[in-house]
């Protein structure tokens, strides 16, 4: 028997005392990293999706239904598409403060046999883009060909499978990195694909797309506005000059996600204070409680001739290590369910979602594991400090 | 080596009453020699345990001395006069006291640890077992025993480091006539081995074993037996 197995037997011996006191922890540690990696992957999520979306503004048809839709591809996943003339790419590039200019198509395939699934199908133009391309470059390095696809990092299908597209068999080029939107469940293809899955679509006689010419139209066109000119000014401007087109500047379509994100991180920092100071007191109360029932056995520890300091630090070191095993297992919780639940958060909160990297993440665990270390067994070596300074003779008696 | 309780005093504030303190001791000087076993017997709430307290160093006196040899235990930081009394004093405390994480052997080595590794504490454990009787529960955990096989824990807890002094208080509270006399007897034999015993007690019994007898009363002990401490 050594002095410094104590600490250990005391832990194992008393199983339910143990229980207890990992649970507390575990709730404390699980709630401050869950919480707080909520947040941060929520604010990842909409970085990712600006960052994403690659424009400044975005022009399409002027009606409410092509608005409806953009905003369901982008923030619902729920795949669509609207057509406008292709002559005002043009126009577009024809107004002040404009300098990019490339026009994107959208297409949605079906869940009926001719397509594996249905997808949002977004076409680019690698002569003028500057949004789609560069994402595209981090995955696969060369251009697209004809028929070559590249798909979001949630669409179910390994790189160089096929996915069927009105009944044209589709190769998979490259996978893209995560974003956390719902650009991850589409499917980008180059403007002459694209043109012909228009073309095929058209022959199985979707409504809107038999009329059309695919070579004559376009779904919207992804504007970058010239250095020295505000965008909310160029975006005005195509307003009132471009007839039959609304432009909307990115940041704006956004601003809309962000207050609701703003609100629901707000509450979770609420929620993450509120169960910590909770906690807090519990943790308190739970280890006074938990000294003052264990004073008889502190006293006997005392008549052994364990003096103050030595009889403190090892209630510490037993708070350390419960707290330990508690934290380590909030950590692992939280941040294996998070991963494990991360789509499923996003769908249910409709907002992008994306977790952070392996190194800010093991951050934030690390700064957690310490936290909930700290506190529990600052809480638990207030109490035995408290309780060492009254005589055991005192406690004796008192036991009597 | 002697310990001496110096008009040792201990003094209680409560609020209820018309005067504020009471005495649970009143000015007592007492020594307890080598070799000897001195009994302080009285009424309960007399000051007994208090007395003991004091003289153990768990329990500072409100006025007065506690001496072991000539060192004034209360003189000493806490850390010394812990180091002392795990060395020098060995406690049996009123109740059941054995740690319900430990088993009855780690019960017995754990005060031989707390300050150095001892290499033979095992053995010096068993041998103290068997001279109390328990040695066949080595290893069970105190709540597989009876009363009287607790008590015999203490006192083999109490001796593991040879102290100069052992303090019993109420050893035989709550056991049977057999159990009593294993006890008593088992005092008595570390005394002749030459330990100071004193022995606080309700016990009739214990007076055949004591060298010297007290009886408190309200917190004054007065000489019944035995010469003059």
């Amino acid at each position: 028997m050594k002095k410094k197995t104590l600490p250990f037997k005391n832990i194992i011996r008393k199983p339910a005392r143990t229980a207890a006191l990992t649970i507390i922890v575990f709730l404390m540690s699980f709630t401050l990293l869950g919480g707080t990696l909520a947040v941060m992957s929520l604010q990842r999520g909409l970085d990712s999706l600006e960052t994403r979306l690659g424009a400044d503004i975005i022009v399409i048809p002027d009606t409410a239904k092509s608005k409806v839709n953009l905003e369901n591809i982008i923030f619902q996943g729920v795949p669509g598409y609207f057509y406008m003339d292709k002559s005002y790419v043009d126009k577009l590039a024809q107004v002040e403060g404009v300098e990019k200019v490339s026009a994107q198509y959208y297409l949605a395939s079906l869940s009926a046999g001719c397509c594996s699934m249905p997808v949002q199908i977004i076409g680019y133009d690698p002569e003028t883009d500057f949004s789609v391309t560069p994402w595209i470059k981090k995955s696969y390095g060369k251009a697209l060909g004809e028929l070559d696809i590249v798909i979001g990092y949630n669409v179910n299908k390994d790189v160089d499978s096929y996915i069927t597209l009105y009944g044209l068999d589709c190769k998979v080029a490259a996978k893209l990195e995560q974003t956390g939107t719902e650009l991850d469940n589409a499917v980008y293809a180059n403007v002459d694909t694209v043109k012909r899955l228009i073309a095929a679509a058209k022959d199985t006689g979707i409504n809107e797309l038999s009329k059309k010419d695919p070579e004559k139209i376009v779904s919207s066109v992804m504007i970058k506005v010239e250095d020295g000119y505000g965008i909310d000014d160029v975006a005005g401007d195509i307003n009132i000059y471009v007839r039959h087109v609304q432009a909307y500047p990115t940041r704006s379509m956004i601003s809309g996600i962000a207050d609701s994100l703003s609100g629901i991180s707000g509450v979770i920092r609420v929620l993450i204070a509120a169960v910590w100071v909770f906690v807090f007191v519990l943790l308190c109360i739970v280890f006074a409680a938990m000294v003052n029932e264990r004073k008889k056995e502190f006293a006997i520890y005392r008549v052994m001739g364990m003096s103050r300091a030595m009889l403190a630090s090892m209630v510490l070191y037993e708070g350390v290590i419960i707290s330990a095993a508690g934290a380590l297992l909030g950590c692992a919780v939280s941040a294996l369910g998070l991963n494990m639940f991360s789509t499923a958060i996003e769908n249910s909160l409709n907002l992008p979602f994306l977790l952070p990297n392996m190194g800010a993440l093991a951050i934030c665990a690390a700064v957690t594991f310490v936290l909930s270390v700290v506190i529990s067994a600052v809480s638990s070596f207030y109490a035995a400090v408290k309780l060492s300074r009254v005589d055991p003779g005192l406690i004796l008696r008192e036991g009597n | 080596m002697i310990l001496k309780a110096e008009a040792v005093t201990k003094k209680y504030f409560r609020k209820s009453s018309e005067s504020n303190f009471f005495y649970a001791v009143s000015e007592t000087t007492l020594e307890l020699r080598e070799g000897s076993i001195t009994e302080i017997t009285g009424r309960s709430g007399s000051g007994k345990s208090t007395l003991l307290n004091m003289l153990a160093g768990l329990l500072r006196p409100s006025s007065g001395r506690v001496l072991l040899g000539e060192t004034d235990i209360y003189s000493l930081k806490d850390k010394e006069l812990s180091r002392l009394r795990n060395s020098s004093i060995g406690v049996i405390p009123q109740g059941q006291t054995g740690l319900d994480s430990l088993t009855v052997i780690e019960n017995v080595i754990l005060p031989s640890v707390l300050y150095k590794v001892s290499l033979n504490s095992e053995e010096r454990a068993m041998e103290l077992l068997e001279k109390v009787g328990i040695a066949q529960l080595a290893h069970s955990y105190p709540k597989e025993l009876s009363g009287g096989e607790l008590r015999r824990l203490a006192i083999a807890r109490a001796l593991i480091n040879s102290p100069a002094v052992l303090l019993a208080d109420e050893p035989t509270g709550d056991l049977d006539d057999e159990n009593t006399k294993l006890v008593l007897e088992l005092l008595r034999n570390f005394a002749d081995d030459g330990v100071s015993v004193l022995l606080v007690t309700h016990e009739a019994e214990a007076e055949k074993y004591a060298d010297v007898v007290y009886r408190m009363n309200a917190g004054k002990p007065d000489q019944i037996k035995g010469r003059p401490g």
